[in-house]
């Protein structure tokens, strides 16, 4: 295969998944809104633990995602797509980027939808979010080497932590997501 | 800088301040409209969403590597070399991808979103700010605005993740390291939000 007819045959799968990215995102930031969580005042209400809109669509969208991949995957339809756990990086870096939530209000993804509904600020957390990105890929030799080695568990998952099997932990936490959830609705005033 | 804050705010606040349900403080986030609809559709729905950018695209969703290619694309046209420098870019190549597409694609669902229900708000200052921290403090907000961008980016090239790729796209294939992240994520961001609003 010539290095042109392979470059076409990559710029064809390409187009596809381009196309799709764009509709899946289209569909995603029309949920968001609509979900009230491109919305300041519900992000930070959740933050505040007096609004717990995010709570509800977030965790709806575990289970129902939770058993559904779960299921096509043990149909053989789909393939996990795994993060690392790097209990080091993965709670430094989850610390860190909580506290510029609570600072700018707004996630990275519900911020794409908060400038989409017209929360002009959301500009400027953008602007944040790519001199960010820079500073880490100028820091990613050093943390990569240090931050990221610690306590690097490679692709771990509960059931393997617990030991048990995925489905019997999807059974048990899908339980108890909905019992939290029913909590949360009978508790919290939203 | 308090005197610039105000003109800017005067420029860019021509909306006038919402009136508030009774009894409640503009510093309340419930004094303002929630959800257009149910959460739970919508958290059902973004579940639905979930399978089938794994079965379409062999994705799952995530939003804040976005913004990573972006920077590195932008960073190719004005110092190529120090990005072709830097391991980050090294493992992903700035590119037009998938993940870039979808970011687009939130911004302009969001605004379909909005405009079909009403809701579009064309704001610089979001009200709940402006009643804890006064009308002519938009360079304050700004100046939040661009440092909790920068620190969110930072953490989540560091964790692996946002809230889309660890707290919903991590959490549901049962990854340890995204419920350690989420539970991160919440944990400083509620200290920082009660610093903001409640101390």
């Amino acid at each position: 295969m010539t290095t042109k007819s392979m470059t076409n045959s990559v710029a064809g799968a390409g187009v596809r998944q381009l196309l799709l990215g764009l509709i899946f995102g289209m569909a995603f930031g029309f949920l968001l809104q609509k979900g009230g969580v491109a919305k300041y005042h519900v992000l930070m209400g959740v933050l505040l633990l007096e609004d717990f809109t995010v709570i509800k669509v977030m965790m709806t969208a575990v289970l129902v995602g939770m058993v559904g991949v779960y299921v096509m995957h043990r149909l053989g339809m789909v393939e996990f797509h795994l993060p690392h756990t790097r209990y080091g990086a993965n709670i430094i870096g989850g610390l860190i980027f909580g506290a510029g939530f609570g600072l700018s209000g707004y996630c990275p993804g519900t911020n794409a939808a908060a400038i989409g509904q017209g929360n002009f600020d959301g500009f400027a957390v953008a602007a944040g979010l790519l001199t960010g990105s820079w500073l880490f890929a100028e820091a990613s030799g050093k943390m990569k080497a240090t931050v990221q080695t610690w306590g690097d568990r490679d692709k771990l998952t509960l059931p393997a932590l617990l030991n048990l099997r995925r489905g019997t932990v999807t059974i048990l936490l899908a339980i108890a997501l909905i019992a939290l959830l029913v909590v949360v609705e009978l508790t919290a005033s939203r | 800088m308090q005197a610039v804050g105000s003109i800017m705010g005067a420029l860019f606040l021509p909306t006038p301040a919402l009136a508030l349900p009774q009894g409640l403080d503009g510093t309340s986030p419930l004094a303002y409209p929630g959800p257009a609809w149910s959460p739970y559709v919508v958290g059902a729905l973004i579940g639905v969403l979930s399978w089938l950018t794994f079965y379409f695209s062999s994705k799952p969703i995530g939003a804040s590597s976005a913004y990573a290619t972006i920077a590195g694309l932008l960073g190719k046209i004005v110092a190529p070399r120090r990005v072709a420098k830097l391991p980050y870019y090294q493992e992903k190549q700035p590119q037009l991808n998938w993940s870039l597409m979808l970011l687009v694609g939130i911004s302009i669902g969001a605004f379909l979103a909005a405009w079909t229900g009403n809701e579009i708000t064309g704001r610089w200052l979001p009200p709940m700010w402006e009643a804890r921290f006064g009308e002519g403090t938009l360079w304050l907000r700004l100046l939040a605005a661009f440092a909790g961008g920068a620190l969110m980016a930072f953490g989540a090239r560091l964790a692996g993740g946002c809230t889309s790729g660890h707290g919903i796209s991590g959490t549901l294939q049962l990854s340890v390291g995204s419920w350690v992240a989420v539970g991160c994520f919440f944990i400083s961001g509620i200290i920082v939000a009660m610093a903001l609003y409640r101390i």
